[in-house]
């Protein structure tokens, strides 16, 4: 028949693809390594009250000192930059998890959206703090306001019928007016300790205790539910039509993926910022796009791609003293421009030949 | 059997006196939904009188009506098995205009039917009200003998929707990822086993396209795109095949090709229902047609639906050309 088509695979290329096949690998299993370490991390620090955690977490700090001696820097010595990064590497694994999903369903703008949603949790947290006295984090408000506002988005959606922007434009801004309009309120009643600024725009500073072991929890449930679903959700993002017609609940496993998306969002927030964070569930995941040939192997890279950002974002950051949500935007950034310069190399090459 | 068909026929074409000529804005907006126009609705222009509105509904009930008198008359009820898909007096609209209207049609195990039907007239409608992608106003539809509300056997069906409507084009998916999917519902929450992977291999051999499975989708032609989906329908072991317009921007010889294999695949026993703009290539091929404007025009077999005119009430022209050589 016409269309069959075997044309032999060149030596080259095979041995191209082997190639990047063990290059992912290696990525995958070091940022895989990285996470783990940096979940003990937050697990002895969670811990510290019995004594062979608390010697762990010694030791932990004591490679820290000696990173810093090695480095010439003032950074590795003291736990709570440790708990920050602990925290960006693991948004580094699970944000461009959800978000290959997000992307591929044509729904990036979700997550600028919650992020905002979470912003009036923020607000609603503080004044709920600030007049109950009640000791809970202020991320716990945020999260559940923001799944509170994906379940919302998607009931909107469904009703309005289409998966158009618009619903999602109308709370994306009508959240951020509530949290600005509760915030300026509650400046005027009560005296708010925390820097707004810290949310809108990312901070070392303000990754709580209480942040870091909320993003570890997250992480592993999200990990964990992606890993169960990850055929299911393939499926829908692909073609959801027939998903339906082959059974699948499509209408949960979408609201699975919102809620998740809203979790990481919480979560990534403390670091990049309300108005930074959709930049990681997008843009590792536009620069695996450009080079990945599989579904599988967009996963893999736009982890890889996503912790990269991560890490230069944090050496560029602590190096010259900015902020780590501009800085690993960029970073990311960076990595998308060299992604789409290397996959149009590669299209030329393979024109040629 | 054929020639009780005939007859009933006959008498379908003697209530035509009762027809009467339309008005139908709402048709005239409904056909608009399709955007593309095309050729029907420019052969529909100059002649909207000969269209009826009410009275080919009533004359198509009443061919039902008789089979379901004298079930001897349908060509396989004598066998137990229920049909794969049963819509009594299905009806549908988006807001106030219809685009199903008191539909009722039985597709019995290995039949090929084809779905026909200008621009806007509903057959993308019926076909999902089929598969349960929508819920009829009123109306039952059975799948298998099954309320398709209740049916729940994953990948009997397996569905080719039309190319606009998948990922298949932006994102980065092989031909194995996509093929693979038809055992998704099987494996469920489950890895997938090593007789999965068998499953899709020979599925891919089948529609012959083992040499692409490495490809990304979106880096096949159209032909190759749509055998990649009909690979994946015979890896979910879909007993029922539903085709929406596959071969729309597929060049004239991958075309052939494509219906060659669904006449394979048909001959195998896979149940197929195609929905194609193309009335030569459904009349060639399948062999029981459904035609329908809104109402179902004509249900029957390939022949007495050429001798018919339902062709002409429901595209409300007169002398199309109809390739046709059995």
């Amino acid at each position: 028949m016409s269309e069959r088509v075997s044309e032999p695979v060149p030596e080259t290329e095979t041995s191209r693809r082997s190639l990047r096949r063990t290059l992912e690998r290696v990525g995958l299993g070091l940022t895989a390594a990285l996470a783990v370490a940096m979940l003990a991390f937050i697990a002895l620090d969670w811990l510290r009250g019995f004594p062979p955690a608390d010697l762990l977490f010694g030791q932990f700090m004591v490679v820290g000192q000696w990173m810093d001696y090695y480095l010439g820097t003032n950074v590795f010595r003291h736990p709570f930059m440790w708990r920050a990064i602990a925290t960006g590497v693991l948004i580094g694994v699970a944000a461009p998890l959800v978000g290959t999903y997000l992307v591929h369903r044509q729904m990036a703008l979700i997550g600028e959206t919650l992020a905002h949603t979470a912003f009036a949790g923020v607000a609603i947290g503080l004044v709920v703090i600030a007049f109950t006295g009640w000791t809970g984090s202020l991320l716990l408000v945020a999260l559940v306001v923001s799944v509170i506002g994906a379940l919302g988005l998607q009931w909107l959606v469904e009703r309005t019928n289409t998966y158009g922007d618009v619903p999602i434009a109308i709370v994306l801004s009508g959240s951020f007016a509530v949290g600005t309009l509760i915030i300026s309120w509650g400046r005027d009643v009560i005296s708010i300790a925390i820097s707004i600024e810290g949310f809108l725009f990312g901070s070392l500073a303000i990754v709580t205790v209480e942040g870091a072991r909320m993003m570890a929890v997250l992480t592993v449930a999200v990990v964990a539910v992606v890993a169960i679903t990850y055929k299911q959700l393939l499926f829908i993002t692909f073609d959801e039509q027939a998903a339906h017609v082959a059974q699948l609940n499509v209408t949960w496993y979408n609201t699975l993926l919102i809620v998740m998306t809203a979790v990481v969002v919480v979560g990534a927030m403390q670091i990049l910022g309300v108005i930074l964070v959709a930049a990681m569930l997008v843009v590792p995941v536009a620069a695996a796009s450009q080079l990945a040939h599989s579904f599988r192997e967009t996963l893999v890279l736009s982890i890889c791609f996503g912790q990269l950002s991560i890490l230069g974002g944090f050496a560029f950051s602590i190096s010259q003293g900015l902020p780590p949500g501009g800085s690993i935007v960029v970073v990311a950034i960076a990595i998308y421009l060299l992604a789409i310069l290397a996959s149009s190399r590669s299209v030329t090459a393979l024109s040629t030949h | 059997m054929a020639t009780v068909r005939r007859g009933l026929l006959e008498r379908v074409a003697s209530y035509r006196p009762s027809l009467r000529p339309t008005s139908s804005d709402d048709r005239e907006a409904e056909r608009s939904e399709d955007g593309g126009g095309g050729r029907e609705s420019t052969d529909q222009a100059g002649n909207e009188g000969e269209r009826a509105e009410n009275g080919g509904d009533e004359t198509h009930t009443r061919v039902e009506d008789e089979r379901d008198k004298h079930p001897g008359v349908r060509d396989s009820t004598e066998s137990p098995v229920p049909p794969v898909v049963s819509l009594e007096d299905v009806t549908f609209a988006y807001g106030d205009a219809d685009a199903v209207r008191d539909v009722t049609l039985r597709i019995e195990p290995g039949e090929f039917l084809g779905l026909i039907g200008p621009n806007g007239s509903g057959k993308t409608t019926l076909l999902h009200l089929m598969l349960g992608l929508l819920e009829p106003d009123s109306g039952t539809v059975e799948l298998f003998g099954q309320p398709v509300e209740a049916f729940d056997e994953r990948g009997r069906i397996g569905y080719v929707s039309q190319q606009a409507t998948n990922r298949g084009s932006t994102m980065p998916v092989t031909v194995r990822e996509a093929v693979t999917m038809g055992r998704f519902a099987h494996a469920g929450f489950s890895r997938l086993t090593d007789r999965d992977r068998e499953i899709v291999e020979e599925a891919l051999e089948t529609v012959e396209i083992s040499g692409l499975a490495d490809r990304r989708v979106n880096q096949l032609s159209g032909g190759q795109r749509q055998r990649t989906y009909i690979a994946r329908a015979l890896a979910s072991e879909a007993d029922l095949l539903a085709l929406d317009e596959p071969t729309v921007g597929v060049d004239a010889e991958s075309r052939d090709a494509f219906y060659r294999l669904l006449d394979s695949l048909n001959a195998s026993g896979i149940t197929i229902v195609l929905i194609e703009h193309d009335i030569g290539v459904v009349t060639d091929r399948a062999e029981r047609i459904a035609c329908i404007n809104t109402e179902l025009f004509h249900h029957g077999d390939t022949e007495s639906f050429v001798e018919s005119d339902a062709l002409e009430k429901a595209y409300g022209a007169t002398g199309r050309v109809v390739h046709h050589h059995h």
